[in-house]
């Protein structure tokens, strides 16, 4: 068993999934259009019992938060604040492709999410 | 090299005080009680839209009826204007070869929920510029220069910003300008590259600024790896034009000079890539 979790994707119907050039190495396509995403509660926001997710590049990262506030079944007027590094908080239309290239590391991207403001 | 100096810091103030004149007019479906006049600003390129259009609020309040004025937002051609983008690469991108004064409709009703963020209030504004600076940092330095700054520090980045005070914003932001000689430049160059024609924000990727050879990267090797078509072709042929702060570089211009003066004070460059214009 994977530990590894696909997110849905009913909620990305607006976002079309993004055709990269083709990577030098020939790796399989469908593993390139995802990455692993870690998710780190921070404070006395409730935990995800599966933390690993496959998320696809082109999501974007106000995506990924809707996502984990249905999941963890939030208020709908509740923020959530995504952190990458536990430093920033990246712009919501970023896609997480682009942060997996910048600040991932062990092939996964780590991303902490909050309730309230955690950093800066 | 004293007079070489002397004129990099003019690169820095040219790029701070650099202006677009831009006519504001009320989009046609917005509800008034008299006619609403145009209003002219001069909008500085480096700031943000929500920070400098207080008086274009207040301009068209006054023909319409509170009950009528929602959250204000922008757009050019059809276009809804991020406000979380710079104002300059908001014209470099979409209005570069077009006539001045730049003409940017007003609406105050049918926020484009899918294409712009809400500004509620400048602390937004803040919190996203801040943390911009925090990005940039952390693949300039590995976050080490702004983690070092304190609190008044990053206060007074973002009220140089906001308050239009080139000193008091650079007399801080050079430390983030700042790196070991030996190594001669960042670790990385913080750069987003932006198309029109692309679905995609932008491409932001790692890009060293000196080769392994120990050559300095210049703005053309960052093209080559990351957007190939916008260098010009044997042929002679211009597709594209590459835009930062209303100009086109040359290519040779190593990237390190390049992201210490002409980085948008979030520190990022941000690249505008452009059809050329056929003439």
């Amino acid at each position: 068993m994977s530990e590894t979790a696909e997110s849905p994707t009913e909620n990305q119907k607006d976002e079309s999934p993004v055709v990269q050039p083709p990577p030098e190495d020939v790796g399989s396509n469908e593993e390139k259009k995802k990455i692993d995403v870690l998710l780190k509660a921070v404070g006395d926001t409730p935990i995800m019992k599966t933390k690993k997710w496959a998320v696809e590049r082109g999501r974007t990262v106000q995506s990924l938060a809707l996502f984990i506030s249905r999941f963890l079944k939030l208020d709908p007027s509740e923020q959530l604040f995504i952190y990458v590094n536990q430093s920033f908080a990246p712009s919501p239309d970023q896609e997480v492709g682009v942060l997996f290239e910048c600040f991932g590391s062990d092939g996964k991207l780590v991303l902490h999410y909050c309730k309230s403001q955690a950093w800066g | 090299m004293q007079q070489a100096m002397a004129d990099d810091k003019d690169v820095l103030r040219d790029v701070w005080f650099g202006r677009i004149p831009t006519c504001f007019t009320l989009y046609q479906d917005e509800i008034t009680e008299r006619e609403a006049e145009p209003f002219y600003l001069l909008l500085p390129r480096v700031s943000y839209l929500p920070l400098v259009t207080d008086k274009v609020r207040k301009h068209f309040q006054k023909v319409m009826k509170p009950d009528d004025v929602g959250e204000m937002w922008f757009e050019y051609e059809g276009t809804p204007l991020k406000w979380h983008y710079p104002i300059g690469l908001l014209f470099d991108l979409y209005a570069s070869n077009t006539t001045l004064p730049w003409s940017i409709f007003v609406h105050f009703k049918n926020f484009p929920q899918q294409d712009l963020l809400h500004c509620p209030s400048n602390s937004v504004i803040e919190a996203h510029f801040m943390s911009s600076i925090k990005e940039a940092d952390a693949l300039k330095h590995k976050g080490a220069v702004v983690n070092e700054m304190q609190k008044k520090d990053h206060k007074q980045l973002w009220m140089g910003l906001q308050n239009d005070k080139f000193d008091q914003f650079w007399a801080m932001n050079r430390k983030l300008m700042e790196y070991p000689t030996e190594e001669g430049g960042f670790r990385y160059i913080p750069f987003r590259i932006y198309q029109v024609t692309s679905n995609r924000p932008f491409i932001q990727k790692l890009f060293r600024p000196v080769a392994s050879d120990g050559c300095p990267h210049t703005l053309g090797d960052l093209l080559k790896e990351v957007f190939p078509a916008a260098i010009p072709q044997n042929d002679g042929q211009k597709k594209y034009q590459v835009m930062i702060h209303g100009i086109e570089p040359m290519l040779e211009t190593p990237i390190q000079w390049l992201s210490e003066h002409l980085s948008y004070p979030d520190n990022f460059l941000h690249i505008s890539i452009i059809p050329a214009p056929s003439d």
